[in-house]
């Protein structure tokens, strides 16, 4: 079992890091987000606590930020860009496939077995390739519905393996 | 520390660079990477490595051996939509679209045997004929490239190839020989204006925040470049981080401030890493820290990445974000200029802004002034997408035309399969969700700051999103206010209510539920918004409405009365029908149609239910014989 000292260990290194600065509270979050993938009540209340903030500080900077994740995300995060030039070059017919294909919707942003989160951006700045999506770090450009089918279905081939 | 002795450091790298005979430069911009630029990188060095020709990926002062091949990467070379991007110096032949499987044939043919791949050219669309390289690619040769210049021929990570081409040199002038004043006159007579927006005069600002008694000031860079479809701040910060800190030296020099910050967008990880990297360069080379080239002045730089909130490109909401809040706009004034960063005088200029300094104090004001307007001088980049042939970031003097940026620089407009569409032009919305549409009406205005705002629409930031015939301009409308709506702060009732009302009014209008009424509701509260709201986002989030509505009214009006859409483009208002004299009863669409809505005996014309049909046009994409409209 972990103990409760172990188990904030990393975050104080976070902390440590950033000197305990209130000012530093969003680069916090966002090294603590990037270490345990979202922000749990828990981990939120120990940082507010460590800097010396009300809690509902913290909790209205981690929900004011679209980066911030309250819940958590899959392995593989589907970020589609819905920026003017993805739009009018056709961003949402592939949304929707990519929804229908993976079981999701506008208030399911995640698969159940945790493999995949879809996500709309408002713009990745790669208008040039439009339409584009990005799994995890790695960008598609000039992608269809069936392009981003494909996608899909590899990494669930790739998984299985 | 003392400061790096640019002239030395400028000899080593030309002494270094004397040693290399060839350079392969490749475009490792986002777009080209996302093509497989780095995969074409790696294979070159193997590939000429292979042939026998002495190879390095980075220039060494101490390895003399001569004849060289420098195979380098850049920044992004703008035209995103041809890459991956190689070129060829000294012969300076652009190669577009190269796979790794290419490279083989570039290496024997060019650089052994010195004889372009002609399939790999740019192929002018106008005429068939290949073009050599940007000396004679019309996407390039129409451009006036300043700021992006350096962007796709300089190595972003060296520092050195910086200084060779004259970097630091005005930062150095700045700090040596300038005095603040003589700066911020500099600045202020070539009538720079802000490139983020706002168009303020950046001379100005710095001499707003110059006169202030306070000994402590703040630089701050302004790299949230939130407007979904512009991307040259991203551009500039990957493709020529130095031009930007070396903007922010003068403005520093000129306010006199000791310390920056530089707010680059979350969604941008090769902006923050190339930014981080050219300051620890930078400070590793004395050109920041304390006592910057002897002139007892400090500056340290510091790079915040933002979290993803759009309203923080409005600077007094960025500031909140640097000081860990809510990003969320304060009152004006009091101005940054007066109170800024922990309540001290601030300059925040946006990245394209501080990379044009240096070149204006190289050039000085009067020589910039010749070109652009004489309201607006110098260059401005815009991002050119959407239904054109030519997508991708250019530099034009402010003063061009629309007709000269979208078919003569962009290669006209498209349909949406790509393939040219001569008359398909309807709109091009320009400045993003601030901003507003222009017309075939507004094709020959020459755009600058002003004349944009006389015909409802500004500059922004710079997006150019051009829209073909079967664009509904109700939908963009739509498709901005859902934008805004979801980035509103919530701080003003107007601006949280107001967009979300507004854009439940246009759901109403595209899903055929409005009725006489609601355009003109819209209007009343479109211009409530407008007043009511404190910050930019809020003042402007109606334009994009106001500007379709101006220009495009008739569409709204067969929305709202006659529930149809001219473009074709909502679904909830088509009306698919089959045109019997264009069926040849072959049952295709039949087969297709997921609800079985179409019946019909072989060979003869075909029917649609109305009732059963879902309108997904299924039925129209199978169509061999363009036998199907409404959908």
């Amino acid at each position: 079992m972990t103990t409760p000292h172990k188990k904030f260990d990393k975050v104080c290194g976070i902390l440590d890091r950033y000197e305990r600065k209130p000012a530093q509270l969003i680069p916090i979050l966002q090294a603590v987000q990037a270490e345990y993938r979202y922000l749990t009540e828990e981990m939120m209340t120990y940082v507010a606590t460590s800097l010396g903030l009300p809690p509902a500080r913290v909790y209205g900077v981690a929900t004011f930020y679209s980066h911030f994740a309250l819940e958590p995300k899959g392995k593989y995060i589907i970020r589609l860009c819905d920026g003017t030039a993805c739009h009018v070059k056709g961003s949402d017919p592939i949304l929707e496939a990519l929804w229908k294909k993976l079981g999701l919707s506008e208030k399911k942003k995640t698969t159940p077995d945790m493999l995949f989160t879809v996500e709309t951006v408002s713009c990745l700045g790669a208008c040039g390739l439009a339409p584009v999506v990005v799994i995890n770090e790695e960008i598609y450009g000039q992608v269809t519905p069936e392009k981003a089918c494909q996608l899909v279905d590899d990494i669930q081939a790739k998984e299985k393996k | 520390m003392t400061t790096i002795d640019l002239k030395q450091t400028r000899e080593t790298y030309e002494a270094a660079n004397r040693t290399v005979t060839r350079r392969v430069i490749i475009c490792a911009g986002t777009g080209c990477m996302a093509n497989g630029a780095m995969k074409v990188y790696a294979r070159f060095v193997e590939a000429i490595a292979k042939a026998g020709i002495p190879v390095i990926t980075e220039l060494k002062a101490e390895d003399t051996k001569p004849n060289k091949t420098l195979v380098s990467s850049s920044g992004c070379q703008g035209f995103c939509q041809m890459g991956p991007l190689v070129t060829l110096l000294p012969e300076n032949i652009l190669y577009t679209r190269v796979t790794p499987a290419d490279v083989d044939e570039i290496v024997t043919s060019s650089l052994v045997n010195s004889q372009p791949v002609d399939r790999l050219l740019y192929k002018d669309p106008a005429n068939g004929k290949s073009c050599r390289g940007t000396d004679d690619i019309p996407f390039y040769t129409r451009q006036a490239r300043a700021t992006l210049k350096a962007c796709g021929a300089l190595d972003p990570e060296d520092l050195s190839e910086y200084i060779a081409q004259g970097g630091y040199e005005m930062a150095q002038k700045a700090y040596a020989q300038l005095s603040a004043k003589l700066l911020c006159d500099e600045i202020l007579a070539s009538g720079l204006r802000g490139r983020g927006g706002g168009g303020f005069p950046t001379g100005r600002k710095w001499e707003l925040t110059r006169v202030q008694p306070e000994p402590k000031k703040y630089v701050i860079c302004n790299g949230d470049e939130g407007d979904p479809g512009a991307f040259m701040d991203r551009s500039v910060m990957e493709g020529n981080p130095h031009s930007v800190i070396e903007g922010m030296m003068i403005t520093a020099r000129a306010i006199g401030a000791d310390e920056g910050y530089i707010y680059v967008r979350a969604e941008y990880p090769l902006a923050v890493k190339r930014m981080r990297k050219a300051i620890a360069d930078a400070e590793q080379a004395g050109l920041l820290g304390t006592n910057l080239f002897e002139s007892g002045q400090a500056l340290s730089l510091h790079v915040m990445e933002g979290a993803g909130a759009f309203v923080c490109g409005e600077e007094t909401a960025l500031i909140a974000s640097i000081e860990g809040k809510r990003g969320m706009p304060s009152p004006k004034p009091p101005f940054p200029a007066q109170s800024g960063l922990w309540g001290k005088p601030t300059v925040i200029n946006n990245v394209e802004t501080l990379a044009t300094i240096p070149l204006i104090l190289a050039a000085g004001a009067t020589e910039y002034r010749k070109l652009g307007t004489k309201t607006s001088p110098g260059t401005k980049t815009f991002a050119l997408t959407g239904h054109v042939a030519n997508t991708g970031l250019i530099e034009v003097p402010f003063g061009s035309t629309l007709r000269e940026i979208i078919f003569n620089i962009g290669g006209g407009v498209t349909r949406q399969d790509g393939s040219q569409d001569p008359n398909g032009f309807k709109a091009v919305q320009i400045g993003g969700p601030s901003g507003g549409c222009l017309t075939r009406d507004h094709l020959d205005l020459p755009m600058d700051f002003d004349s944009l705002k006389t015909v409802g629409a500004m500059v922004g930031s710079g997006g150019l999103v051009v829209m073909n015939q079967k664009t509904c301009m109700v939908r963009i409308a739509r498709f901005f206010m859902q934008f805004t709506q979801n980035e509103s702060c919530g701080k003003c009732v107007l601006c949280r209510e107001g967009t979300r009302q507004m854009l439940s009014m246009l759901d109403d209008i595209t899903e055929g539920r409005a009725d006489a009424g609601t355009l003109e509701l819209l209007e009343k509260l479109a211009n409530a918004v407008q007043k009511g709201s404190l910050c930019g986002l809020g003042k402007t989030a109606p334009s994009p409405v106001l500007s379709t509505l101006r220009h495009f009214r008739a569409e709204y009006e067969a929305h709202v009365h006659g529930k149809t859409c001219p473009a074709g483009e909502c679904k909830a208002l088509a009306r698919p029908e089959i045109i019997p004299a264009n069926c040849k009863g072959c049952t295709a669409c039949v087969k297709k149609c997921p609800v079985g809505a179409i019946t019909g005996e072989r060979k003869l014309p075909h029917t649609i239910n109305a009732s059963l049909c879902i309108k997904c046009g299924v039925c129209a994409q199978t169509c061999k014989f363009n036998a199907i409209t409404g959908v």
